[in-house]
């Protein structure tokens, strides 16, 4: 485009009067935005902090958290050991070792022996719970994530059940179904140091 | 003797109040930034975070002291010294009170809320002393051997040097029209008449200005500038080696909002009433409503960092060398020529 195209629009800065060139207006201007922010916030109903211990981050319903292996009406895990997860993962971090279900499971052929997800290798995308048939994986609110070292942060498949009993109440499954009240033996899944058949056997009997 | 000791104990009074107040000023600094972010500032130690002051000062003594090898060491440990010796002298020249005969008595003879009382060129001192503190911080940029602390101390040089000239100019009107250059006379023409703001609008502004310039902080922060120059003098400076140009940056603002206080806003003199001469009862409430002022004109020095952004160099140089030094000489013209025409 040539400087004298009559399609250019030529602008000029607006013309500055006396008292704006000495940007005082302004400055008050200024002064009267900062000084409402600081009486606001002074008189205690302007902060947006929240003091974090004591009151704590309710994140929003679809947010992405910590994983959770749901269980069905029975207290069996749901998994059924299909590896779409572990497919869709782009991390890959979720490893499923399954194995042939009971004789009295009817419903599925295959369960998962161990489920073990890197929750530091997971970017918590949630794929994994979009790429799920049975919806027994699922990103639940839980934020306050933290360990000593990185092999506790890799979560076997008791600990993934026991973050469901632990935030069942909270959030119920997106499936809608309820799970059968907290018994002596689901409250045992929390503290049993085992890996997953052990769980499965004391079901079977 | 008698009148050694006393000075001894106003000059310890008056050192340890200043320091005092300025750890308490870290937190109310604290507290306004935090506040004008609409966050809730610190909090945790002791009631409303009063402790806090305490467990800084600690924190500071603890951190390790790391003195690059690169540095010109004499003037690198002499750098932070100069900084605070030179925010503190100001302070023998500065009435916190009610100075003259008929002050009241304790021992023999009225009490003087001053440390060096009927100084003659107690305006004069200030603005000598108060040029030396650009030598701390010239000097720790020098000493630093680091390019962005060098550059930090140019500006620095630069800009006091720019301000000292509209400053000293400012003031020139307030000065003729109180014919006197000690702050006590001045505080005394403006108890009797009025106060200096109103009387002097255009000083007033023009003071206050450089009064910010020269205390180094925002909009004015060029030597710092933590953004791009990695905190500018004081880069290579740790522990409590940087806690003394914190301190003198803090003492500085006392000084010169005493000074503006001083020299624009009436002193002691409260607004509205008038307070009689002598006696204790008189004494404290001059003591308190000056102090009140000041303590009003450091928050506002407090409000103002966080409303304006820094000033760009040049911008800087323009505004001291094309704006504020022009109006100042007419200011001073001005008011020498009104007096002219009204003492006829």
């Amino acid at each position: 485009m040539r400087s004298d195209d009559p399609a250019l629009k030529k602008m000029t800065p607006p013309k500055l009067t006396l008292l704006e060139q000495s940007y005082l207006p302004q400055i008050l201007g200024g002064l009267v935005v900062t000084g409402r922010h600081i009486v606001k916030a002074a008189l205690g109903d302007g902060a947006v902090t929240m003091e974090y211990p004591e009151v704590q981050h309710q994140p929003s319903p679809n947010y992405r958290g910590v994983h959770r292996l749901n269980k069905d009406e029975q207290g069996r895990v749901k998994c059924v050991a299909c590896m779409l997860c572990a497919t869709a993962c782009p991390v890959h971090c979720i490893d499923i070792v399954g194995a042939t279900a009971p004789e009295s499971w009817t419903d599925r052929e295959k369960y998962c022996q161990s489920f073990v997800i890197d929750e530091l290798r997971c970017i918590y995308c949630g794929m994994c719970e979009e790429a799920c048939p049975v919806d027994a994986i699922e990103l639940t609110s839980m934020y306050d994530l933290s360990g000593l070292s990185r092999e506790e942060m890799i979560f076997d498949k008791t600990k993934l059940l026991s973050v469901f009993d632990l935030t069942k109440e909270g959030e119920p499954m997106k499936s809608g179904i309820v799970p059968p009240a907290s018994s002596n033996r689901s409250r045992e899944l929390v503290t049993t140091p085992t890996t997953g058949p052990v769980i499965e056997r004391q079901q079977l009997v | 003797m008698l009148e050694i000791i006393g000075l001894i104990i106003k000059i310890s009074i008056v050192v340890g109040v200043t320091q005092g107040a300025v750890a308490y000023l870290i937190l109310v600094e604290r507290k306004i930034a935090a506040f004008s972010q609409d966050r809730i500032g610190p909090n945790r130690v002791g009631p409303l975070g009063l402790l806090q002051p305490i467990v800084d000062g600690v924190k500071m003594f603890l951190k390790e002291d790391v003195t690059p090898n690169y540095v010109n060491k004499p003037i690198f440990i002499l750098a932070p010294f100069l900084s605070i010796v030179t925010a503190m002298i100001g302070f023998a020249v500065v009435p916190f009170g009610p100075v003259g005969p008929n002050g009241p008595g304790l021992f023999d003879g009225p009490i003087q809320f001053q440390i060096a009382p009927g100084i003659d060129i107690g305006l004069l001192y200030i603005f000598a002393v108060g040029s030396l503190a650009v030598y701390g911080v010239i000097l720790a940029g020098y000493s630093s051997n680091n390019k962005y602390s060098f550059l930090g101390g140019l500006r620095s040089s630069a800009q006091i040097i720019s301000y000292e000239i509209p400053m000293g100019l400012s003031v020139l009107g307030i000065v003729l029209l109180a014919s006197s250059l000690d702050l006590n006379t001045i505080i005394q023409w403006q108890d009797k008449n009025a106060w200096g703001i109103f009387v002097q609008p255009l000083g007033f502004f023009i003071f206050l200005i450089c009064a910010f310039a020269e205390t180094n902080r925002l909009p004015f922060d060029l030597p710092e500038s933590e953004q791009e120059l990695v905190g500018g003098f004081h880069t290579e400076y740790s522990s409590m080696k940087f806690g003394m140009f914190f301190l003198g940056e803090y003492l500085h603002v006392i000084t010169v909002s005493f000074l503006v206080v001083i020299l624009y806003l009436g002193g002691w003199d409260p607004p509205f009433v008038s307070l009689g001469d002598s006696g204790w009862l008189m004494a404290i409430l001059k003591v308190g409503t000056l102090i009140t002022k000041v303590l009003a004109m450091i928050v506002f020095v407090m409000w103002i960092r966080w409303t304006l952004p820094r000033f760009r160099y040049d911008r800087l140089m323009e505004l001291a060398w094309k704006r504020m030094i022009p109006l100042a000489i007419g200011n001073t013209v001005v008011t020498a020529l009104i007096l002219q025409l009204i003492r006829r």
